[in-house]
């Protein structure tokens, strides 16, 4: 039987995987990626709570978050493609304009 | 009659917004011409109020607005007009309204001609909120604004240079104008302190309630209250030990002398103990009263002392003002408040009319000070000579002027309260008052012209202001006849004790006066016959241990200056070297030092790259769970 636990530590692991991709990609792209691994991770924690109390509501939570992740990868790939069309590659350590 | 004591009150006030209007532009007669005018409606408005206490013998008592409430403290902007505020509103705006027509005159080629009037208004209206207020709060804002005008009336020549102090005791305007100021604010503090013992105690600032209140109080407030309220009062009327700051006023300008010394500050601390006097007449208090008494009287003595071998003109005359108020502290301190009073208001009008004699010389003689440089004025300035005669006569005591009967009834009291010692001073004392006053008057007017090797062209002044002096020249001559009314009227009202003299006194009041008058006329008389006839110096008087002793007012100044104000500047100086450069400037230093640091350190991290600001985020963000996690354990 799979128990609600082990939903939570899936949910970490892919949570985890997700961050380090954030920290390590260099790839903006990649970082995307990253990203969506990440809210996919907080979609299975939220499902399987909601499962497990009776509460529908952690699913709605769920379909949200999926929403507006489609919409930020529409929009965050539309000014991918910009980027790369001005600069010609999407690798972070040449992104560096805003240097302090 | 309402609407009366605010015209006598306001006018001032406007008189001084409207000239500040036009400080910083060139001069203007009609500045001095309307302020004069809003100060004789203010005068105008007093004696009519006067005229209304004296026929119905009521008092007005008006509150304009609540000023402070918080909690149980309540202090209405209220006035009172009764007998004591009247009489002072009366004299201080008769004065006032004299000296402003005489600036007119007097300031003619000053470049701040208007400046200076706006602050005289000031000054006057300070002293009207000081007299008439209802409460000491008001009493209190008052005599800040006495402080505050004649600071800057004192040094209104703030730009002259400081000179040595052998050429010049009080060295500059500005630094004069600071002591006043300081010393001033001493006494303050001691005021202060007098002002909250009461309120702490009765719970009020209203004059009736603090005084209905006095008989419940134990000994000890009633003590301390008396106390720090004559230290107050001792600041202001320049009583010893804090009298230094009244002779180098004489920087000012000579209408602001006149002003000082006559109407709007001096009399402010001889006001208070009157004003007082259901405090100072509390039998748990009478050690403190008599303390009042012997200070005057050591005063009057001590500053008569001084003046005996002053060459200053205006020094001696303000001497002589420190001296008189010592009789009147001491008439207050025996329990005589309407002699006091009677004194305060005669001494006004002739020392008013002293210092704008004064004025006038010295704007004859180049505002040269010296009479051993003057002497035989009398042909080119025949008015101001009489003038001069007349309120020196006035101040020697010599019947029937004014001077004569108001100091004849304090030395009175001293004998019938039985204390000798006293009477004896102060009757040597009204010697000396009449030797050094025709001391200055023979070597300033009549004798040797002295002042011709000094190329100087004496005139006289403008005729109108001479008309102008002339209601002072009259009051000195005839105030004293009004003796016997003016007590009735003042001790008519409840707040102020009358006070008679002894069925014992009263027969030998033929000889005590006879006694005084003796004095007085043996002064003048010594004086004409040394220094009438012209200046003939004794090298050998002049040099003696006494002479040189006078000369330099006892060493006090010299004592201050060595025993407070240099230590005082050693420790600031140390102070700042170590207290405020190493720890105080070093910490706030530090704290803007690590600032600094911290952001030219933390720069660094803004790389401009994406992938360095997201690892900086998590770290934070981690930090921070950290943080939340190790307080909800610590709970």
């Amino acid at each position: 039987m799979i128990e609600l636990n082990d939903y939570l530590i899936l949910s970490g692991l892919l949570f985890t995987i997700g961050l380090v991709g954030v920290l390590r990609r260099k790839n903006l792209l990649m970082l995307f990626f990253a990203t969506e691994v990440m809210l996919n991770a907080a979609n299975i924690a939220f499902a399987a709570t909601s499962h497990y109390y009776n509460d529908l509501s952690g699913q709605m939570f769920a379909f949200f978050i999926i929403a507006v992740a489609a919409s930020e990868v529409a929009v965050g790939l539309g000014l991918l493609i910009v980027l790369y069309k001005r600069h010609g590659t999407l690798d972070l350590d040449n992104l560096a304009s805003m240097k302090g | 009659m309402e609407k009366f004591v605010y015209i006598a009150l306001f006018a001032p006030f406007v008189s001084s917004i409207f000239a500040a209007l036009f400080g910083m532009s060139p001069k203007k007669t009609f500045v001095g011409v309307i302020a004069s005018l809003l100060l004789a409606t203010s005068f105008l408005a007093s004696a009519l109020l006067a005229m209304f206490v004296y026929q119905t013998g009521g008092t007005i008592h008006v509150t304009m607005m609540d000023w402070i409430g918080a909690g149980d403290l309540s202090i209405p902007f209220g006035f009172v007009v009764d007998q004591i505020s009247v009489t002072m509103m009366t004299v201080v705006t008769l004065v006032s309204t004299v000296v402003h027509i005489y600036s007119i005159g007097y300031m003619d080629h000053d470049k701040s001609f208007n400046r200076f009037f706006s602050y005289l208004s000031a000054f006057v209206f300070s002293m009207m909120v000081l007299v008439m207020s209802d409460n000491f709060a008001g009493l209190f804002i008052g005599w800040e604004g006495v402080g505050v005008c004649s600071w800057l009336l004192i040094g209104f020549w703030y730009h002259k240079e400081d000179v040595s102090p052998e050429e010049n005791p009080s060295i500059s305007p500005s630094w004069a104008a600071n002591e006043a100021f300081i010393v001033n604010r001493i006494a303050d503090l001691a005021m202060l302190v007098g002002i909250f013992v009461l309120y702490w105690n009765t719970g009020s600032l209203q004059y009736d309630v603090v005084f209905a209140n006095l008989p419940y109080l134990n000994q000890t407030v009633l003590t301390t209250a008396a106390i720090a309220l004559f230290i107050g009062a001792m600041g202001k009327s320049a009583q010893f030990p804090l009298h230094t700051w009244l002779t180098d006023a004489m920087e000012g300008p000579t209408p602001v002398s006149a002003l000082i010394h006559a109407a709007t500050m001096v009399t402010a601390g001889v006001f208070l103990v009157i004003r007082a006097n259901p405090l100072y007449s509390m039998p748990e208090v009478g050690e403190v009263s008599y303390f009042i008494a012997a200070l005057g009287t050591f005063v009057a003595f001590f500053a008569a002392s001084m003046a005996l071998v002053n060459r200053d003109l205006k020094r001696i005359i303000a001497y002589s003002t420190l001296s008189q108020l010592g009789y009147m502290f001491a008439a207050a301190g025996l329990g005589a408040y309407w002699i006091a009073l009677f004194h305060l208001a005669a001494h006004a009008f002739f020392k008013a009319l002293l210092f704008l004699g004064a004025g006038n010389v010295m704007h004859a003689m180049d505002d040269e000070l010296d009479i051993f440089k003057m002497g035989g004025l009398k042909k080119s300035m025949r008015w101001t000579y009489i003038y001069m005669g007349v309120a020196s006569l006035a101040l020697a005591g010599i019947p029937p002027l004014a001077g004569f009967f108001s100091k004849d009834a304090i030395i009175e009291t001293a004998f019938n309260e039985g204390t000798i010692v006293l009477w004896a001073i102060l009757v040597v004392t009204a010697g000396m008052t009449a030797f050094y006053s025709f001391r200055q008057v023979f070597l300033t007017f009549e004798g040797d012209e002295r002042y011709k090797e000094f190329g100087i062209h004496p005139h006289e002044m403008y005729k109108y202001v001479l008309v102008a002096m002339s209601p002072l020249a009259l009051l000195a001559v005839i105030a004293g006849f009004f003796q016997g009314g003016f007590q009735t009227f003042i001790t008519s009202g409840d707040v102020m004790p009358n006070y008679a003299m002894s069925e014992h006194t009263h027969h030998l009041v033929w000889i005590l006066g006879s006694i005084v008058l003796a004095f007085a006329v043996g002064g003048v008389l010594l004086a004409r016959y040394k220094y009438a006839s012209g200046l003939k110096r004794e090298m050998k008087c002049e040099n003696s241990f006494i002479y040189q002793l006078l000369k330099n007012q006892y060493y006090v100044p010299q004592f201050y200056a060595e025993f407070i104000s240099k230590p005082y500047a050693m420790i600031s100086e140390k102070m700042w070297k170590t207290v405020d450069m190493k720890i105080i400037d070093i910490t706030v230093d530090g704290i803007a030092k690590f600032i600094y640091s911290s952001g030219d350190d933390t720069r660094k991290m803004q790389t401009g790259n994406l992938s360095n600001y997201l690892n900086w985020m998590s770290f934070g963000l981690v930090a921070l769970l950290i943080v939340a996690a190790i307080s909800s354990v610590i709970g």
